[in-house]
């Protein structure tokens, strides 16, 4: 059997969402972190990576970034009141409030960067 | 079953988590106003035991549930299992643990 039906619903795709998203910020932290360390003795190698996220480029980017972020928090409480709350029927509206949720936030910071 | 364990240490680090996501998702939508630079974020954190025991907190947390999560993956997406799955898992923890608290000593110190 090849056929995979659950592959394309909305809530595999919010599976799919939460997957990526998490091993997305996974890889990244360890790149924030390296920067934030910079601070101890390398404050001019951090201002020169900051200035260099002025880039519009980085600067979207950076807005990439903070939705996988929202959406893996907002889609994660979505799968916490799945596992420990009574049971909801609107699993899909709830992952697509996700969604917009953090795109929402995630604009909100692109506008305020640029 | 320690596998119920690790998923339980994933759900309980989420739930610690939620919050400080929000604050540091507020916290970047201020700060990026007018762009960034050391003095500034330094200027908000240096010496401050809140921001030091929040992100503390925020670091021992990512890097528990992310070892956890990268843990599920691994073994799902490229059947790393057993040992090496343990020994791999570990090193992801040990790397942003250490990584993290340099970075939340570097800007609280």
């Amino acid at each position: 059997m090849i056929i995979k039906p659950h592959r394309g619903q909305p809530l595999w795709i919010a599976f799919l969402l939460h997957r990526i998203s998490g091993v997305g910020l996974a890889i990244f932290l360890p790149f924030h972190f390296y920067l934030l360390g910079l601070a101890l003795e390398q404050s001019e190698t951090m201002d020169g990576l900051l200035r260099w996220s002025d880039n519009p480029l980085v600067k979207f980017a950076e807005f990439g970034l903070v939705f996988l972020l929202a959406v893996h928090m907002f889609g994660g409480l979505r799968l916490l009141a799945l596992e420990f709350l009574p049971w909801n029927d609107r699993q899909k509206t709830l992952a697509a409030i996700a969604v917009a949720l953090s795109f929402l936030l995630a604009i909100g910071f692109l506008m305020r960067a640029v | 079953m320690l596998d119920t364990r690790l998923y339980l240490l994933q759900r309980i680090t989420a739930m610690i988590m939620a919050p400080l996501v929000l604050l540091h998702l507020g916290v970047m939508i201020v700060a990026i106003q007018g762009g960034l630079d050391s003095a500034e974020i330094l200027s908000r954190t240096r010496g401050s035991l809140f921001w030091g025991g929040t992100y503390g907190l925020f670091v021992l947390a990512v890097s528990v549930h992310a070892a956890l999560g990268i843990r599920v993956v691994l073994f799902e997406w490229l059947s790393i299992k057993d040992i090496k799955l343990t020994l791999v898992s570990w090193l992801v923890f040990a790397v942003l643990l250490m990584m993290g608290a340099r970075a939340v000593y570097a800007v609280v110190a």
